[in-house]
């Protein structure tokens, strides 16, 4: 402590310094912008007033957050429903296969999304390879449109975010004691009960942070509603970029900023209470 | 029967999976093969869109931008995250907790709320958008996933080790020059192995802090994509998709094992 503290010195200064002009000052201009108005030459007007977030409460900008959640949570109940049976399969695997299994999951997760958004178009285009083959196989005569709808956008998201559900999943049930299974069974209990009273509450924790995982991106991916649903699908993360760039209106552009983060904030925290009150409850259990 | 029936279903099931996963990327591979500028049938397998893609000089600058801000933006953020790893789990300092709270926030905020706040800091200080600006902000998103590889694996150090240097006579720099950076060798190459792909890889942020005379590979794939699909395309996205397996490879093979972060 008392001879030679240069390179702590040096450690917490460099730390502190970068952190606190690229993460803490950006955040309190964004909030301070957000509470500016749009100017006319130029691109703010030093004006403190609230009205922008006011302005959040107009049907259009609730309409886009209804639909936009409503999006996300169709998505992450979609990677949840076809993540976990692949999770637990993938779990109940013999040792030797698990580990080329998992990484066969955790390339896509490290390919750029972008990529494998732009792969989907390729799929999905109305001359693309699945109008082809439908064609083929003889369901369809003509093509039809995929493309540019809100189910695409859909099917790009779940492609996207799927190996952020399976990754946690597979995480929390690879650590499940599989004995307790066979002994529910040998106790009588049937197939849904064993899922419902053992299975389910046991991989609850890996079913939240996966959620949590692909509901909150899932709500701001701007460039996958850009590139398969066309214009018609809007998350919130397409009104943000607009505001920045297309409407030039920063203001309004931080307000939805601010007010995105405090929605995930908030399903955050009752994630953390939920994540916490659960394992209390499990502790109990065990004593 | 019954439970061989059952097994089938269920490798079925995971393969079913798993060719959703890898579809698109593989229909985007194969189609960089084929012989033809906009017919999904097969032509012939040609090397055309990779040559053209080696003679078009605009998306090599491209792609050597992207190269060289991964490249810096990753040692960047493995210095100052592992800095701040190593200081958040030895000293007690002042701010410490708004030190946790800052990577924290780094962390959950989406990626838009990232790069608008930095559009904003860059703005108000009057900077131009492009090299510098996309660097800043790319060592700053990659740091908190440095941080946190370095801290798991500083958490199983035995604390034995620095107390004996020290005892010994070792200054902080030299415990961390001879002990930590050691020690955590593997955690600061996964860092620096993660950081480089996310940064390779980011659209969100790079899209609100970089101008238009400093264009990088995902925002121009992006831009040249929104336009319509060229075979030249897939040739990229295939070479990207490469490089991507190429790391992750490497970093299952020789880092991924004694390294629980992904």
């Amino acid at each position: 402590m008392k001879h030679n503290t240069r390179f702590r010195t040096f450690s917490t200064t460099l730390v502190w310094m970068w952190l606190g002009i690229f993460v803490l000052i950006p955040s309190f201009l964004l909030f301070a912008t957000s509470l500016l108005v749009q100017g006319d030459s130029e691109l703010v007007r030093l004006q403190p007033t609230l009205h922008n977030y006011f302005r959040l409460l107009d049907l259009n900008y609730l309409r886009v957050f209804l639909r936009s959640g409503l999006l996300a949570g169709t998505c992450t109940l979609g990677c949840l429903i076809l993540g976990y049976p692949f999770s637990y399969l993938l779990a109940r695997m013999p040792d030797r296969y698990k580990g080329f299994l998992l990484l066969l999951v955790i390339i896509p997760f490290w390919t750029s999304s972008l990529i494998r958004s732009y792969a989907i178009v390729m799929i999905l285009k109305t001359h693309g390879i699945l109008n082809s083959f439908l064609i083929w196989v003889g369901m369809i005569k003509v093509p039809m449109q995929f493309l540019y709808t809100q189910s695409a956008t859909l099917i790009g998201l779940i492609y996207t975010l799927l190996p952020l559900m399976i990754l946690p999943l597979y995480a929390s049930i690879e650590k499940l004691d599989f004995r307790l299974i066979d002994a529910a069974r040998d106790l009588g209990a049937r197939k849904y009960q064993i899922f419902f009273r053992v299975l389910l509450p046991l991989t609850l924790p890996g079913i939240l942070a996966g959620c949590i995982l692909v509901l909150l991106p899932a709500m701001t991916l701007f460039y996958i509603p850009d590139l398969l649903g066309g214009a018609k699908t809007i998350l919130i993360g397409n009104i943000i970029q607009n505001q920045f760039l297309g409407a030039r209106d920063w203001p309004m552009g931080a307000t939805i900023s601010v007010a995105l983060t405090l929605l995930m904030g908030m399903v955050l925290f009752v994630y953390w209470r939920f994540y916490h009150q659960h394992r209390h409850e499990y502790a109990y259990e065990q004593n | 029967m019954n439970t061989h029936m059952n097994r089938i279903s269920k490798v079925a099931y995971l393969l079913a999976i798993y060719l959703f996963l890898y579809m698109p990327i593989l229909v985007l591979i194969v189609y960089s093969f084929n012989d033809s500028s906009f017919s999904l049938l097969w032509q012939g397998f040609t090397f055309r869109w990779y040559e053209s893609l080696m003679q078009n000089t605009d998306l090599q600058i491209v792609a050597l931008h992207s190269l060289l801000v991964g490249f810096l933006a990753a040692t960047g953020a493995t210095g100052i995250g592992t800095l701040a790893a190593v200081s958040l789990y030895r000293y007690q300092f002042f701010g410490k907790k708004l030190i946790h709270g800052l990577i924290f926030i780094l962390i959950i905020s989406p990626d838009i709320v990232t790069g608008i706040s930095l559009l904003i800091l860059f703005s108000t200080l009057k900077m131009s958008l492009g090299f510098w600006t996309l660097l800043l902000s790319h060592i700053t998103f990659c740091i908190p996933f440095v941080t946190v590889t370095v801290y798991s694996r500083l958490t199983g150090q035995d604390k034995n080790l620095f107390e004996a240097a020290k005892d010994l006579g070792a200054t902080e720099g030299t415990i961390f020059r001879r002990i930590l950076i050691p020690l955590l060798w593997p955690a600061i190459c996964a860092g620096w192995l993660l950081s480089f792909t996310l940064s390779m890889d980011d659209v969100i942020i790079s899209f609100f802090v970089t101008g238009p005379e400093f264009d990088i590979l995902p925002l121009k794939i992006f831009s040249m994509v929104r336009v319509g699909i060229k075979p030249e395309i897939n040739a990229l996205c295939s070479v990207m998709f490469g490089l991507t397996l190429v790391i992750v490879l490497v970093y299952q093979l020789t880092l991924g094992k004694n390294n629980d972060a992904i």
